[in-house]
This record gives C-alpha cells, structure tokens and sequence, in this order.
C-alpha cells in the first residue's frame, strides 16, 4: 500500500482558513445562514470552520449542526455501506435559511444527494451550498458540484482519501493512499 | 459491514449481546427520527411488510404499523377475524398466498408457542415475533430494556423484578433471556400458582412477598393477569390478588429508595397496578411505547438489511 500526502498540517490550517474567509464574503453576519456538517466525517470540519469562524473573525452567532444520512442513502441492502448510523444533531429548523453543507472529501456525489433529501425533513431552505474541502474530479455519479472547495485531486479508483484530524488521530493531514 | 447474527427475530433466545447493542444503538437514532417535525425516513420504500395478527392486538400492532410506515415500507394487514382462516386454511397455505403478492417481510402474532419459528423455516421472507403464545415477544422485550437503559444509564448490574403472571407471560420469559444477557440480576415475584415450576434454571431469583422484591430491585416491571389464558382458577379472587400483589402508591412510597415501574400493557388499573402508580413519575409505561416504534424501526431495518435482491 503506497500513499502520498495531499495537505500537510500547514496547507490544511491554510486551506481551511480560506473556506472560512469565502464563507463570510458570501454570508455575512451568518445571520440567515446555517452550517451543516455531514456525518460522520464532515464533523471535524464543521467544528474546525466554527472555532475559526467565531474566534479569528469574531462572528457572534453561528448556528451549526450533523446530519446523519444513513437512513436515506440509495445502496441500502446493497452491502457496500454501513448500515451504522451516526447521531443527527439539528436543534433548529431550516426554514427560509441558507444552508451550506459540509463535508470531507466529494466523491461520487450520492451522501450529498442524500442530504439533499435528509435536510427537507427540517424545513424548507432558502438556499443550499456545498463546502468541500476535497474535491475528487471526475469521479461523479450525479450532476453536483461544490461552491467552496479546499483542493481538487484526480485520483482512480483504487485510491482513496483519507482525511485525518488531530482532535481523532493524532495528526492532520490529508493523505492519498493506494490499496 | 456489521450487521445482526439472524436472518428472522423469533425470539431474543437467538440474539447475542453485539446484536442488542446494535439494535439499540440503531433505535437512539431513529428516535430522533421520530421526533423530528417529519417523522419519516425512506430507508425501507422498497420493501412490502405483511402484519399477520392471528390474535387480537392493539398496540404492539399500532407500534409496528407505525414504525413500518416512519420507514417507508409498504404494509399489508391481516387478522385472523377478517380472513379465510376462519374458512379451515392452514398457516402455511395463508402466508404462502401473501407471500406470492411479493411480501419481503412478515410480522406475526401468533396464540401457538413456535409458529415464527415453523414459519421462518418455509418461508423465504424475513420474519418478526411480534408475540406467540406464551413463549416470546422479542420486541417488547427489547422497548423494555431499551427503556431501562434510557432511564437509568445502562442495563447492567441493575436489579429487575418481573411481577405478576409470570407463567402466562412471553413479555416475561423474552424480557428474562434479554436482561441476562445485558447483565443484569432478574427476580420473579408473584402467587406460587403463576410461577412456572423450575423458572430458577433460567438464572432468575424467585420472590414470593412482593414488599421484600421491591425493596430489592430497581426496576419493577408489572405483569398483566391474563384472565384470557387461565383456564383453571389460580388465585381466589381479583380482590385478593390486588391485596397481595398489587403495587400502591402507598407501598411505594414505604420503599427506602425510588425504583421505577413498568408495565407492558394494557394495564388492568386497580389489579396489579393503581391508576396513581401509573399515572406516577415513577412510572415509565408511556415512555416505553415511544421507545417501541424506535426499537422496532431499528429491528426491522437491520433485518431489512440483510434481505438481497
């Protein structure tokens, strides 16, 4: 098994950073917005993006929150996923709200097809945007893109992207690996 | 992928510890499902459930009814008044007729002892006890200690007394095999005449004085007297077994600690438990009947799970 380092700690402090920084050109006050993290992996970087957001920018009150997906994925029985699901935490409706979905790594495009349904069981946003802070090109199954994206990678299909982050283990860093 | 160890739940008998843990888990989940502003996920929209209720039930079918509609299957009804049972068809014969309607998955309530059993080995479909006679009732046991877990952290190590007609019971007999295998300590309590004889060799303690069980256990969980199944008399009178084993208020309150009080319902209020007990803190019996369309929701979506196309 071979791997190659994507992002080192630096250029993922970097990178998330900037996502903060686009995050408020287009919001604002994040007043009329919501942060929604995709379980289980687009936690951490929701987390990251909050403490960011609220301590080096001074941005009073964000509302964040997890979506867990699980239940609404379209490879139910079709054995090639987890059948385990994460704990959702939304406290808040969306209604009327701008949403931005977050997530690690964009691949196929279905989790976030499945959030697309997920979400509409908490109201009706006005708006959703996708923040990715890895962007597998060319890989997609379905016509979705992000609207804020760390880093673009092409990588086949035997690759794949691990994110890691040091609250879970040990270090950050984004890491290609070939199995 | 981690998945339950069976194909069917036919009883908790067949479960191990990993599956309770994963059916629990599952149900915390589906539970904040339940009380979102829309109750409902399109996990199971491509699988057809049948209820099969050949014997009379309200809730355990309203809990599965709903936990099948919040997950999006497609359910058929059946019971035995309405249908052509009545007419002299066999069980077999019956289920298979559904089945060829594409049915994936059959819930069952049963009056004979096994009929899950005999059916899961004929059938393709998954199938789900939903009681049979006096043998199981997985479900309600799991709701059961999914909502002791709830109230109190864990099942482990706690001290449940199961109080009542024991002998009648497959809430008791599924909630016994469920609680020893989470870990925790069991007594029976109630009339000799409604203890099944050598109900030790299942692990459990037996109890004849109710104050002495409740001052022992944290957890009472209260048996109904199903005058249904009694076909001799087995105590002398209504009046005399609320004087024995009927839980108070006032024997509550005489307790040196507070425990909490289930019942699997329906409840016959003034027998077995007073409409103050019920209607008490103490008493979780609402909350169990929430925790049942989760616990069921997970249970027969980890079964649907495990069904291929």
């Amino acid at each position: 098994m071979s791997q190659k380092e994507l992002l080192s700690a630096r250029d993922l402090q970097i990178t998330i950073r900037r996502l903060a920084c686009q995050l408020i050109e287009n919001h604002g006050d994040f007043r009329d917005t919501v942060l929604i993290g995709i379980q289980p992996r687009g936690k951490m970087l929701t987390q990251r993006l909050v403490h960011i957001l609220h301590n080096e920018y001074n941005v009073q009150h964000i509302t964040s929150g997890f979506l867990d997906i699980t239940f609404y994925r379209d490879d139910f029985r079709r054995n090639d996923k987890p059948i385990e699901a994460n704990s959702t935490e939304i406290d808040f409706v969306v209604e009327n709200k701008k949403v931005v979905f977050i997530d690690d790594v964009l691949y196929t495009g279905r989790s976030i097809r499945a959030a697309l349904t997920a979400v509409q069981d908490y109201g009706r946003p006005s708006q959703i945007e996708l923040l990715i802070l890895i962007d597998r090109r060319f890989s997609r199954h379905l016509p979705i893109q992000p609207d804020y994206c760390g880093r673009q990678v092409d990588a086949i299909n035997e690759e794949h992207v691990v994110v890691s982050w040091s609250e879970l283990h040990g270090n950050d860093a984004v890491l290609l690996k070939n199995q | 992928m981690s998945g339950l160890s069976v194909n069917h739940l036919l009883g908790i008998k067949y479960l191990n510890e990993a599956d309770v843990q994963l059916i629990f888990e599952t149900a915390d989940q589906f539970k904040e499902v339940i009380n979102r502003p829309i109750k409902k996920v399109p996990s199971l929209r491509d699988i057809t459930i049948a209820n099969l209720f050949f014997e009379n039930s309200t809730r355990t079918k309203l809990s599965f009814e709903l936990a099948e509609k919040r997950l999006s299957a497609d359910v058929l009804n059946f019971s035995e008044s309405q249908s052509s049972v009545k007419k002299g068809e066999t069980l077999i014969d019956t289920v298979q007729n559904i089945l060829s309607m594409k049915v994936d998955m059959v819930v069952m309530r049963h009056p004979s002892p096994g009929a899950p059993i005999f059916l899961s080995k004929h059938i393709d479909a998954a199938v789900v006890n939903a009681g049979d006679g006096t043998h199981e009732h997985p479900t309600q046991a799991l709701l059961d200690c999914y909502s002791i877990r709830e109230r109190l952290g864990d099942v482990a190590g706690k001290k449940v007394v199961i109080v009542g007609d024991v002998l009648h019971s497959r809430v008791a007999l599924s909630n016994i095999f469920a609680l020893k295998l989470l870990g925790a300590e069991v007594k029976v309590c109630g009339p000799k005449t409604l203890l099944p004889k050598h109900i030790q060799s299942l692990g459990v303690g037996v109890e004849s004085n109710l104050k002495q069980a409740l001052e022992w256990c944290d957890v009472a969980n209260m048996l109904r007297v199903q005058n249904e199944r009694m076909v001799t008399s087995y105590f002398p009178s209504t009046r005399e077994y609320a004087m024995q084993y009927g839980l108070t208020m006032d024997i509550l309150n005489g307790l040196s600690k507070e425990i909490i009080v289930m019942h699997p319902g329906p409840i016959n209020r003034g027998v077995e438990i007073t409409s103050e007990v019920a209607d008490s803190d103490q008493a979780i019996i609402l909350n169990q009947v929430e925790n049942g369309v989760a616990v069921r929701m997970a249970v027969m979506y980890l079964l649907a799970s495990k069904i291929n196309r």
